[in-house]
């Protein structure tokens, strides 16, 4: 990655936190905004955990990541601190390949 | 104790990425804001370009702005104060800060919150970062389940009524389906037509669960 993409990358979400500290409250009151803008992170949150447990390169892969990724999904339904879900995960994927 | 792991895995999967250790402690720095760093670092790992990771990043930086425009009425802060409450605004601080019931507690929830998770969180990059470096590939690890475990801790709070719920089985299918179709990064970036599509369907469907 160019540091030029880095470096207009943190310009983005930086500008992105200010511009809510300085924008009109009453955004806020305006459901469709808030709508939007809650399942937009819901929509990339759900794919970055697709193309992250499926994808190696621009192929799709079946590997220790998905059920690494079942054990982390039955912890957090079991309400599991976050700490112990990333944990978990990450034992299990790397005890599965050292079984391999 | 969850930013720490948090932040050593962020740091082992950066380098791992192939980003160097400058670019991967200036992301802490600067960017400091997980979900973002970690999508930029998941786009580039994969094989998109830097366009395509910084704007993944920026889009799923859009929720620190709606913190702001929360926490801004909440900290009334002006200046450079200003400045750097913006900076440290994150999903950490905006829940400690919010969770407060009085305007003191607000802003010592808030900053202490902040500030903490801002040392620890660039502490702990380097540590991962040095660590990834020292000990070759992070998947040994399981680092990449980590950072898919990561993705799923963050999105999980956001799925307690049934159009988040659709759209997430949605963009999660659309984007696996498009891997091996389109260059890396825009299966990510796709879903947010998910994202609108879900926004657009109406009349708002009462959730049973929390109707009931």
């Amino acid at each position: 990655m160019t540091w030029t993409a880095l470096l207009a990358a943190c310009a983005l979400c930086y500008l992105t936190k200010v511009a809510g500290y300085l924008a009109p409250h009453h955004w806020l009151e305006r459901p469709r905004v808030t709508r939007t803008a809650a399942l937009v992170t819901v929509a990339l949150l759900s794919s970055l955990v697709a193309v992250q447990t499926l994808g190696s390169g621009r192929a799709l892969a079946a590997d220790a990541r998905i059920p690494a990724l079942v054990v982390a999904a039955v912890l957090l339904w079991r309400r599991a601190p976050f700490v112990v879900v990333v944990l978990a995960a990450a034992v299990v994927a790397a005890g599965l390949r050292a079984l391999s | 104790m969850a930013t720490a792991a948090y932040g050593v895995s962020f740091g082992a999967l950066s380098v791992a990425s192939g980003l160097s250790l400058a670019q991967t402690c200036v992301l802490s720095l600067v960017m400091f804001t997980g979900g973002s760093q970690f999508a930029v670092v998941g786009v580039i790992g994969a094989g998109g370009s830097g366009a395509a990771a910084a704007a993944t990043a920026g889009l799923l930086g859009v929720r620190n702005g709606f913190y702001g425009l929360q926490m801004a009425p909440l900290l009334r802060e002006r200046g450079w104060r200003r400045a750097v409450a913006a900076h440290l605004t994150i999903d950490e601080s905006t829940a400690v800060g919010t969770a407060q019931d009085s305007p003191g507690s607000v802003r010592l929830g808030f900053w202490a919150t902040g500030l903490a998770v801002f040392a620890l969180w660039n502490l702990t990059t380097l540590i991962g970062a040095l660590a990834g470096d020292a000990v070759g590939d992070p998947r040994t690890y399981g680092m990449d389940a980590a950072a898919a475990a990561a993705f799923l801790g963050l999105l999980w709070p956001r799925l307690r009524s049934l159009r988040p719920r659709a759209v997430a089985a949605g963009s999660a299918a659309l984007a696996a389906v498009l891997i091996p179709v389109v260059p890396a990064g825009i299966p990510v970036l796709a879903t947010v037509l998910v994202a609108l599509a879900g926004t657009a369907i109406r009349p708002e469907q009462p959730d049973v669960r929390t109707a009931s």
